[in-house]
């Protein structure tokens, strides 16, 4: 067989044995009333992997010391483990360099990264941050914070009945000021909408400001790739793409990083102390202060290689179906309102609520039936105003998840609206 | 009984339908208002007083069914008594007329009325605060 013969499999993606994957994962043996959870809340938190759970364990028992400053050979493995958790995120996101990755708790704690290291520092009164009308709390807060810090003004992007940004607004939000930031999700946690990055980010360099990506509802569900995004920085979530709690990483252009002052101060961050003056270690060393999550990085890199094993073409695939399934059997229920674009230009989100029934006592009712969903204002209570909700109910998807499943759903709902009718 | 009867008992399900004492008072001597930002949940309760007397108390509000028929069972428990006591009176008293078994995050929804009620009654007689709220909990007064 030849070098590039098996070259043709990378153009059709996999297709995905969806009751394969289910074997791989513990959460499934455990029964609620006699039943499988049907965990439709992938997108606040994804289940684990064996391998990934396996992969802690391993590290624990066969390579654990602190990384980076040991001689030994047992502090050797630790290192080597961590950076090879850090090549395994950097090719996932299509970064040029490793030392572009840094390892945070979380996408909120790498955006709140950027806005302290670079807002604080950058921003001046009279510029501009724009986020977008669809933000998570964690992409919001922290700029409406520090725009109020230094003086900038905080605007908003708005979007449409679908739930889609009016790009078509950006100059006049910008007006002739000079914007610095603008802060955008890839995907909404809330409605599911994809947005046009790539756009924002044209739009934003034309401009002279950077773009900042939250990522976390997006790195699990397709393949990203920040060069060819155009972001400047980038924060993703292991535990939403089936790592570990406490393991997620910040992706950012390296002549951006190496301008920042730090972040969190302390160990390993430095390259001198004196007894006046500290000088910075090198990327991403600058912004990784005290003990890393070590074994959580090793589990990030473990949920990586799951995921590509599974192929990010195939699990987007599924998802789509799934969204599109979902919004179908939804479409039948008169009493149920759905809010988003159109499944082709969303993830497998999908918020809804039931006439005459809070979100809160639909999420109890279904969990009667073990269907897990999330009700509540998704930590995007701007975007709440906007749709004129108090909360909604969330169903999420992931690659474990089933057609199956989204009938349970249904019939959940039904109960629910026969409690309440 | 199963779960399901216990959580949306018939009780629970009759006051989030019917709410009694539903409409905010008049002339209130008081009135205040909370939010449970976990849920969304909403509520406004006003009161008026005969001396030192509960004598008239209504509420709005939106949230889900243990919130809002919580409060409609409240109101029935406090007209006729004292600010005094009603502001010394036990969250665990609402609960037993509940009579439901709640989850720490259904708890708060269970028990937002009677902050805000304590709250009223902080407003119009200076009686104490109530100790969930004064914890700094997850509950916003205005």
């Amino acid at each position: 067989m030849g070098k590039y013969d098996d070259g043709m499999a990378v153009t059709a993606p996999k297709s995905l044995d969806v009751q394969r994957i289910r074997a791989d994962f513990p959460y499934l043996e455990e029964l609620q009333n006699g039943k499988q959870v049907a965990f439709l809340d992938s997108a606040a938190s994804a289940q684990k992997p064996r391998a990934v759970l396996d992969a802690m364990t391993r590290f624990y028992e066969t390579s654990y010391a602190n990384v980076h400053r040991g001689v030994y050979r047992l502090a050797e493995r630790a290192t080597e483990a961590l950076e090879g958790a850090r090549e395994k995120v950097r090719a996932l996101l299509n970064a040029a360099e490793a030392r572009e990755v840094i390892f945070v708790r979380n996408a909120t704690e790498g955006i709140n990264l950027v806005a302290y290291s670079w807002g604080l520092n950058e921003l001046k009164p009279g510029d501009v941050v724009i986020v977008t009308e669809l933000e998570h709390h964690s992409n919001f807060v922290p700029w409406q914070y520090v725009a109020r810090r230094t003086g900038a003004s905080f605007r908003m992007l708005p979007l449409d009945e679908h739930g889609e940004l009016r790009l078509d607004l950006l100059d006049e939000v910008a007006g002739d000021d000079d914007v610095r930031v603008v802060a955008a999700g890839l995907t909404s946690n809330s409605l599911g909408t994809n947005n046009p990055v790539e756009r924002l980010a044209a739009w934003a360099h034309e401009r002279g400001a950077i773009l900042v990506g939250d990522g976390a509802q997006a790195a699990p569900h397709r393949r990203l790739d920040v060069q060819a995004l155009g972001c400047d920085f980038l924060a993703v979530s292991g535990h939403k793409m089936c790592g570990p709690s406490g393991a997620g990483a910040l992706w950012g252009r390296a002549e951006l990083l190496e301008r920042m002052e730090p972040f969190l101060l302390g160990g390993h961050m430095i390259r001198s102390v004196g007894d006046e003056e500290t000088t910075w270690g090198s990327l991403p060393h600058k912004f990784e202060a005290g003990t890393a999550p070590m074994a959580e990085a090793v589990g990030l890199g473990a949920a990586i290689d799951y995921l590509e094993g599974v192929g990010l073409e195939a699990i987007e695939q599924h998802e789509h179906q799934l969204a599109a399934y979902a919004l179908e059997a939804l479409a039948e229920l008169p009493w149920v309102t759905t809010y988003g674009p159109p499944a082709d230009r969303r993830a497998g989100i999908v918020s809804f609520n039931v006439d005459g029934v809070h979100p809160h006592d639909v999420a109890q009712i279904l969990d009667m039936d073990a269907v897990a969903i999330r009700a509540g204002h998704h930590c995007c209570q701007p975007l709440m105003r906007k749709l004129n909700v108090v909360a909604t109910n969330r169903a999420s998807f992931y690659l474990y998840t089933t057609t199956e499943e989204i009938d349970r759903l249904v019939v959940g709902l039904h109960r629910a609206r026969a409690v309440f009718a | 009984m199963t779960e399901f009867d216990q959580l949306y008992r018939e009780v629970i399900l009759d006051h989030y339908k019917n709410p009694r004492s539903h409409g905010l008072l008049d002339a209130p001597d008081a009135q205040a208002e909370g939010q449970n930002p976990l849920c969304g949940d909403e509520v406004t309760v006003s009161v008026s007083f005969d001396g030192d007397t509960i004598s008239g108390v209504g509420f709005e509000g939106r949230g889900c069914a243990i919130s809002q028929a919580a409060t409609s069972m409240l109101t029935e428990l406090v007209v006729g008594r004292s600010a005094e006591d009603v502001a010394g009176m036990p969250k665990e008293e609402l609960l037993e007329e509940i009579g439901i078994p709640l989850s720490p995050i259904r708890l708060k929804c269970a028990i937002l009325g009677l902050g805000v009620l304590k709250v009223a009654l902080h407003k119009a007689k200076g009686t104490p605060l109530p100790d969930e709220w004064a914890q700094g909990d997850d509950l916003t007064i205005t």
